[in-house]
């Protein structure tokens, strides 16, 4: 159960550890390795140190994130979300200190550990090395009995909560780009609407890959694979969140964003977590994924798909590939062996040349923004700078190939689509200018508050 | 499991094939519909079990299979000076990853279509058995009441 089964050849190792003394705070796309440099700055950092905090992460970390917007897209997208959180981390050493004893332990193997490359589940030291208390709670016998207590905590892993939060983040800003005046209501309704469909994929989609999730070590922590909750539950679950939610986004918000909601879910569940395992294309329908709360957003706002909503799921569309494709560059070995068929491992060429494709492209998604009168023509000025570093990361990921390339571009993709979309609000359009042309908002609400933005 | 108690338990993952086994309950009186589904569940979980066992000990044997062609290519030896292991990097390891999975890609197709059949039909007998459980306690409640 330790990371040094995952595959790591020493010269990504050596790499590792130069960031550590870099103190970038960034790390191999794992995150749990990112804790370990904040924490032990010092200390001979081994896999089993990572997998054991990664543990006690599972639990801890909230949705106080401080990136906004991540499409709900592959379930890969959400253990990084836990870079971003400095206080948790904290609150994590503590609970790591009665452990100590084990670190000496493990700095002796760590030099073995390093040039170990097998994922070898057989390997006789993975038993040898103690991996901490909650670990050995996990080699544990465990009664299947659901306890009450423990229920909420389940559901939000089962439901991606944290994921499902940057999903809603996605569809606020759908709807705060929408040109008409901001409904709070329509808006509540909306991203409520959205993250109960999110929870309700995100809970098939995990009710699905079982098997495949125990058998790697990103996923092999999940709720279903662990037999805390029972499969007919977790369907239970996501059929009680998806039909209120899309019930809600059909009456309450528009027909529209419903339908949309309803064919995001379906694409999601159906399309993309079969297809997974079936054609590389399942990176193309999980880019559209991504791509469609924006645009709910927007139609909740509006009512109509016009050429923003378009234009904004385009850019969320074109975001995913640089992200997912880093990515997934560096979990190969596990999307090999479990049978995943991604870019990253059948066309690397090609996975490098669609990831620099989509950042050129967010160029000039974003200079078509202004044409649309979505915002200002000071848009693509300001935005052009971190396109263009994106592009460049993008570039060196397509010539480089290698690991630190990969990082490089996946982490610049985390604070990038936030940014941009912060940027593109503060740009704009005002509302004001376009009274006269207005849409009609949609809905059957009589409560609505109306704020006008600047 | 103790002997006592009167749920299923769920182990530690399975050393080859990674997946979790349980050990399932049987009731005094288990009805023939929650017999089926016991049933169902356990067919499930040795079918898993033999193929990601079986899976992963052709993945790790060709990986070490690889590995050693690739580094009699390159004139190295499997072990080092200091009797570790010799690995290669990240690159080199890329074709033997993109080979392994196009060899086994049928053979998940296969395998795809029988988990989502099994775990469809388990949690439709689930289902059936909350459902039926759920009935015979209402009525147990009725009669309970009208007593």
């Amino acid at each position: 159960m330790s990371a040094a089964r995952r595959c790591r050849p020493p010269r990504a190792l050596a790499g590792l550890f130069v960031w550590r003394l870099r103190n970038t705070g960034v790390s191999q796309i794992p995150c749990r390795f990112v804790h370990l440099y904040r924490v032990a700055n010092n200390r001979l950092i081994t896999f089993q140190y990572f997998n054991f905090l990664k543990r006690m992460y599972v639990t801890q970390c909230n949705k106080d994130l401080s990136q906004r917007a991540k499409p709900k897209m592959d379930s890969v997208v959400s253990p990084f979300h836990e870079l971003q959180q400095l206080d948790q981390e904290k609150k994590a050493v503590h609970k790591i200190s009665p452990v100590s004893p084990v670190h000496q332990l493990e700095s002796e193997t760590s030099s073995r550990n390093e040039l170990r490359e097998m994922k070898s589940a057989a390997e006789t030291e993975d038993s040898v090395i103690p991996v901490g208390a909650e670990s050995k709670e996990d080699r544990q016998w465990k009664e299947m009995k659901l306890r009450l207590d423990d229920l909420p905590g389940v559901l939000a892993r089962l439901s991606k909560s944290k994921l499902t939060a940057l999903v809603v983040s996605t569809t606020s800003a759908g709807f705060a780009m929408a040109p008409v005046p901001f409904e709070l209501t329509c808006f509540l309704l909306a991203s409520l609407g959205t993250g109960l469909a999110s929870c309700a994929a995100n809970s098939i989609n995990q009710f699905f890959e079982v098997p495949f999730d125990s058998n790697m070590n990103r996923t092999k922590n999940r709720p279903l694979v662990r037999g805390q909750i029972s499969p007919l539950l977790a369907v239970c679950f996501a059929a009680s969140c998806g039909i209120p939610g899309i019930a809600l986004l059909t009456l309450g918000v528009n027909p529209l964003t419903g339908a949309l909601g309803a064919f995001n879910i379906f694409l999601y569940t159906c399309c993309y977590t079969p297809l997974k395992r079936m054609s590389i294309a399942n990176t193309w329908v999980g880019a559209v994924v991504g791509a469609i709360p924006p645009m709910m957003g927007w139609t909740a706002a509006t009512g109509s798909l016009d050429a923003g909503a378009l234009l904004l799921g385009g850019i969320l569309y074109s975001w995913q590939f640089p992200h997912f494709n880093a990515l997934s560059w560096g979990l190969r070995e596990d999307y090999s062996r479990g049978g995943y068929c991604m870019m990253s491992v059948t066309h690397p060429g090609l996975c490098r040349r669609v990831a620099l494709r989509h950042c050129l492209a967010l160029i000039g998604l974003s200079a078509v923004a202004p044409v649309l009168n979505i915002t200002t023509w000071t848009f693509p000025i300001i935005s052009l700078p971190i396109n263009l570093y994106i592009s460049y990361l993008g570039f060196r990921f397509y010539r480089d190939a290698d690991r630190s390339s990969s990082r490089k571009l996946f982490f610049c993709s985390l604070w990038h689509l936030p940014l941009l979309l912060l940027v593109m609000f503060t740009c704009k359009k005002s509302v004001l200018e376009k009274e006269d042309k207005g849409n009609l908002p949609r809905g059957s609400h009589e409560t609505a508050m109306e704020i006008r933005l600047p | 499991p103790p002997a006592h108690s009167h749920s299923d338990w769920i182990g530690p993952p399975d050393k080859h094939s990674n997946l979790r086994p349980v050990i399932f309950y049987v009731p005094p009186q288990e009805s023939a519909l929650e017999r089926r589904l016991r049933e169902a569940r356990q067919e499930a979980q040795a079918s898993n079990q033999r193929f990601w066992a079986r899976h992963n000990r052709a993945f790790l044997q060709e990986k070490e299979e690889f590995i050693y062609s690739r580094l009699k290519a390159k004139g190295l030896e499997m072990r080092d000076e200091s009797g570790q292991k010799a690995t290669l990097n990240a690159e080199e390891m890329a074709d033997f990853y993109k080979d392994f999975l196009n060899k086994n890609l049928k053979k998940h197709l296969q395998y795809n279509r029988d988990w989502y059949k099994r775990n469809f039909r388990i949690t439709f007998l689930m289902g059936q058995v909350a459902l039926v459980r759920a009935l015979r306690w209402l009525r147990w409640r009725k009669k309970n009441v009208e007593q």
